[in-house]
């Protein structure tokens, strides 16, 4: 029988339902996997017993014919999401063992259908950075590896303990949330699904909020099926987040298999970067000629205001950060370091619980927020936004139906190459996504093939607002094409 | 303004005449079960920390939304002051730091406020001035810090933490202490009507910013000073009239005025200095990312325009053109909405003068004299309507009104029955009334004699006679017969 670890998470599922296999088996074939992993560092925090109860809870359902839609499937959870009664940390000291009281909406949907969860998954602290480098657990070790090469390289971020278990087969899918790209790159540079679904799609009640205009959950998966399946269970309104939207979420998974016959793909010119590799580039024209060959119509368009858009998503992200981070004062939860006064604390605690990365966020978020700043950046880049967001809707009034592009200017790069530099450095990872959330449209990056050293390459698809129906049926086709790309086990 | 300045509102100085502008910020707590952006109870007086919600806490991943019966709360009171109503606001963050400011932010409206420019007609002694409304805002009250009870730490109460608020911003159209306090009574006083605020300022419901500064009439604008949270109308007054003063002393000496935040302190009387214009916060203002702009339709609005309560300024109308009474009566009836229905069930149908004179008169002023509420009257509006009827239909005078006034108030009961229980019904009885009249007149022969020459003498013989019925002889037939007799 095959590992029970490698089947899809769909395949779980129903062979689950067909008694095929048990969901306390599935659990402990995904905790001796993660036992194995532990030098991975994907989990900061397993949660064995709560899988089994879980399971068991999900056996005697399946027993009984009343099984939920993801009755028995293992998952694991970003330190992002608050699991009531379990750690929540977002991966920073300053939330120390802060333990919430709450579940947050989304995985609370993946529960309430009968998910199993397996434990906490590492990030960049709070969300902030594209490699995983910045958790004050560590970083995460991606399960590939350079052909002929030991060096241990970054899973992407920040959502890296999600892409390096999902990939490594830690778990049948995982949560994740994008707030620049930290969805769809981590699933590029592992070889997996990822999507950021459209803004609103998915409640925010309940996730540590980095920026809060830009934060939107997603699943990570190993097939787009996976995905479509994961992301029916965590959308749908929450009367708890105002930003969230009322309407129906569709049946994802149907989606996933459509015809794409006639669907307008805009490749838009301004994504072809100075520097870009050629087998990236390839790799590009070859996810055009696939999705051609299904009978879509590949357009050239133009999305003249994406040169502004890492600049502009540098300065709104930063900005919301700076406000939302203020909570962590030592006050009332998490880390407290005392003082002689109030300010004192507040500078010893922060100080102390906030890592370099968030520090100089924070700092560049306080700065163009300030009277006499305000207006040249944080009014300005508002303004850049509204622009980007207008190139899209531009495309969209032509005809397009979805904007393809790579998903990362690069494959995964080495713990350390890139973290103690210039951050500018790796801020240019995101410059392909974080025009998606800027413009609060739904992205998936898609598993497209291996560079010359072994390593994935992903394609990212970019759709209209709410229409992640029409990238799933665009990302099977691709899926279909390009294959499937698994790390050779080394760990 | 300044053209209209009246002399008698200005402050003298060593060199001539100044004029002070106050402007208003006052924050009235929304009446409301529960919080702006979150479901806690508002409920005064709970045990610290018992009224809190993970949204008020800050807890990680928390969202504000929005209250709808707050924003309904705010729509009204720019109802009720006149004032524009904007379809379109948006909420901000004020960005700072303070342990009992969980969020490290308030969510407050800073550049779109739900509510624009009104206005507020207010009775002085000798004139009506208008004081216009700037803006109406909602925002997030601040949880409490608690210096005092604990050697070396302050503690936190965030059970305030979270509960909505109106800024309420007048123009700079008061020109006396007596118009900032007249001002904020006739604020009160709508707020009240409205059901939106109950204005107790005790609690710190109610509570006002005051802005003032001064200059020689005609002048530009001086530089203003915000003396912050005044917490009662009287204070406001001698805050202003410290302030004021001081702001003169100054300029006289050659000084100037620096922008800045002070507080008043009740005990000494007197403003000081908290934080200068240097100290002020940057407040990094941003738009909230995690509320959408509130969007008000015209129906939503017109719902509320609709049901609004008859409004004090129009009540007063009423009541000087449906019941004849002064405009001074008519003010002083319409101070509370609860006085005002007290009076109008106590003048349905009958003599609405003599009902608005009992009322202001005997029951207002026993109300005053033990401090209670009209909530708490002893006397009921019923009861006092049959009191103004016995005096109505001739059967007790004023005077045994009054008497009985003070059994209903201290032993209740129907005034009607008690008057026929304790013979207190009026003699019109003439005959009865002529025995007593001939009665004094011939005992008092010297003062029959005087009487002629001094008919301001006849007050006395009619107290003698009244004195002889036990007040219940009718007094304007004793006045007749005794004028009749004596040949005055």
């Amino acid at each position: 029988m095959t590992s029970l670890t490698s089947l899809t998470l769909a395949e779980a599922r129903d062979g689950l339902r067909a008694k095929k296999f048990s969901a306390r088996e599935i659990a402990d074939a995904h905790l001796v996997a993660m036992e194995k992993a532990k030098g991975l560092n994907a989990y900061v925090l397993e949660t064995p017993d709560k899988a089994r109860a879980m399971a068991a809870e999900s056996d005697k359902r399946l027993k009984a014919g009343d099984a939920r839609p993801l009755e028995g499937v293992a998952l694991g959870v970003k330190d992002m999401f608050a699991t009531e009664g379990v750690r929540s940390t977002a991966c920073s000291k300053i939330l120390g063992n802060f333990t919430p009281t709450y579940e947050s909406t989304v995985t609370a949907q993946l529960w309430r259908d009968g998910a199993v969860m397996l434990g906490k998954l590492n990030n960049d602290e709070f969300a902030m950075g594209s490699s995983n480098e910045t958790s004050a657990f560590g970083p995460v070790t991606s399960p590939w590896r350079r052909k002929g090469s030991n060096a241990p390289l970054v899973p992407g971020g920040s959502s890296g303990g999600s892409a390096a278990a999902v990939a490594a087969k830690l778990c049948l899918g995982a949560t994740g949330t994008d707030t620049g790209g930290s969805i769809r790159q981590p699933a590029a540079f592992s070889g997996i699904v990822g999507i950021k679904p459209t803004y609103g799609r998915c409640s925010r009640w309940g996730i540590v909020a980095f920026a809060s205009s830009l934060d939107q959950a997603g699943p990570f998966a190993r097939t787009v099926k996976d995905a479509a399946i994961l992301l029916r269970s965590m959308a749908g309104h929450d009367p708890k987040d105002s930003t969230s939207t009322d309407r129906p979420v569709p049946d994802f998974e149907k989606a996933a298999g459509q015809s794409v016959k006639g669907r307008k793909i805009g490749i838009p010119k301004e994504y072809r970067v100075e520097g870009m590799p050629k087998e990236i580039e390839k790799l590009w024209e070859e996810g055009a000629a696939w999705l051609q060959k299904a009978g879509a119509e590949i357009v050239e368009i133009s999305l003249p205001h994406t040169k502004y858009a890492l600049a502009a998503y540098y300065i709104v992200a930063p900005a919301e950060a700076s406000s939302n981070l203020a909570r962590y004062d030592g006050v009332r939860y998490g880390l407290r370091v005392p003082g002689r006064d109030m300010i004192e604390l507040y500078e010893k605690t922060r100080a102390a619980g906030f890592g370099p990365e968030v520090r100089r966020r924070i700092l560049i978020g306080t700065y163009v927020l300030s009277a006499g700043y305000y207006d040249a950046y944080y009014l300005r880049a508002q303004k850049v936004r509204t622009l980007i967001k207008r190139d899209f809707e531009e495309a969209f009034k032509s005809g397009v139906d979805a904007v393809l592009t790579p998903a990362t200017p690069s494959s995964a790069f080495a713990i350390g190459e890139k973290s103690s530099g210039d951050p500018v450095e790796m801020y240019l990872n995101d410059v392909f996504t974080v025009t998606v959330n800027m413009a609060g449209l739904p992205g998936i990056a898609l598993p497209a093939g291996l560079d010359g050293a072994g390593l994935p390459l992903g394609l990212q698809l970019i759709g209209r607002p709410f229409e992640e129906e029409t990238l799933f049926s665009l990302g099977a086709v691709i899926e279909q094409a390009a294959g499937h790309f698994s790390p050779a086990p080394w760990w | 303004m300044s053209a209209a300045a009246k002399t008698s509102k200005l402050i003298k100085g060593a060199t001539g005449e100044w004029e002070v502008v106050i402007g208003l910020e006052v924050h009235a707590q929304v009446t409301s079960e529960a919080k702006l952006f979150s479901g806690a109870s508002t409920a005064f007086g709970g045990e610290p920390n018992s009224h809190v919600s993970l949204v008020d806490a800050a807890m990680p991943g928390m969202l504000p939304v929005i209250n709808r019966h707050c924003v309904e709360q705010a729509v009204k009171t720019g109802l009720g002051l006149k004032a524009k109503i904007n379809s379109r606001s948006v909420f901000d963050r004020k960005n700072y730091f303070y342990p009992d400011l969980p969020q490290g932010y308030q969510i407050s409206q800073y550049k779109s406020p739900v509510v624009g420019e009104g206005k507020v007609t207010v009775d002085m002694a000798d004139a009506t001035i208008t004081v216009g409304i700037e803006r109406l805002h909602l925002e997030q009250d601040a949880g409490k810090s608690i210096h005092d009870l604990h050697p070396t730490n302050s503690l936190v109460d965030l059970n305030r933490s979270g509960v909505a608020l109106m800024e309420i911003v007048s123009k700079p159209d008061m020109r006396s202490a007596d118009e900032a306090r007249a001002y904020l009574t006739k604020l009160r006083t709508i707020l009240r009507y409205l059901g939106t605020c109950d204005g107790d300022m005790e609690k710190g419901n109610l509570r006002a910013d005051v802005n003032v500064s001064v200059r020689k009439p005609g002048a530009p604008l001086g530089t203003r000073c915000e003396i912050k949270n005044v917490n009662s109308i009287r204070f406001v007054g001698q805050a202003i009239d410290f302030e004021a003063r001081r702001q003169v002393d100054i300029l006289e000496e050659g000084g100037a005025i620096e922008q800045e935040t002070r507080l008043f302190d009740p005990n000494k009387g007197e403003t000081r200095s908290m934080r200068t214009k240097e100290e002020a916060h940057d407040y990094r203002y941003f738009p909230d990312p995690d509320l959408l702009p509130l969007e008000l339709d015209a129906a939503f609005v017109k719902a509320l325009a609709a049901d609004l309560p008859e409004l004090p300024d129009e009540k007063k109308a009423r009541f000087v053109k449906s019941y004849g009474l002064s405009p001074y009566d008519a003010g002083v009836l319409i101070g509370e909405r609860e006085t005002a229905d007290f009076f109008e069930e106590v003048a349905k149908g009958r003599d609405a003068k003599a009902a608005a004179n009992f009322v202001i008169n005997e029951f207002f002023g026993r109300l005053n004299k033990e401090g209670k509420e009209i909530a708490a009257s002893p006397v009921s509006a019923k009861q006092l309507a049959s009191i103004i009827d016995l005096i109505g239909d001739g059967t007790i005078s004023g005077k045994i009104a009054k008497d009985l006034f003070e059994i209903v108030w201290n032993e209740g009961g129907d005034p009607r029955a008690i008057v026929e229980k304790r013979g207190l019904k009026q003699v019109t009885d003439t005959g009865a009334i002529e025995k007593a009249v001939d009665g004094v007149i011939a005992a008092n022969p010297e003062k029959v004699a005087q009487v002629k020459a001094k008919p301001t003498l006849l007050g006395w013989f009619v107290g003698q006679v009244m004195k002889e019925t036990g007040g219940k002889a009718n007094p304007q037939a004793v006045n007749e017969l005794l004028k009749k007799k004596l040949g005055i």
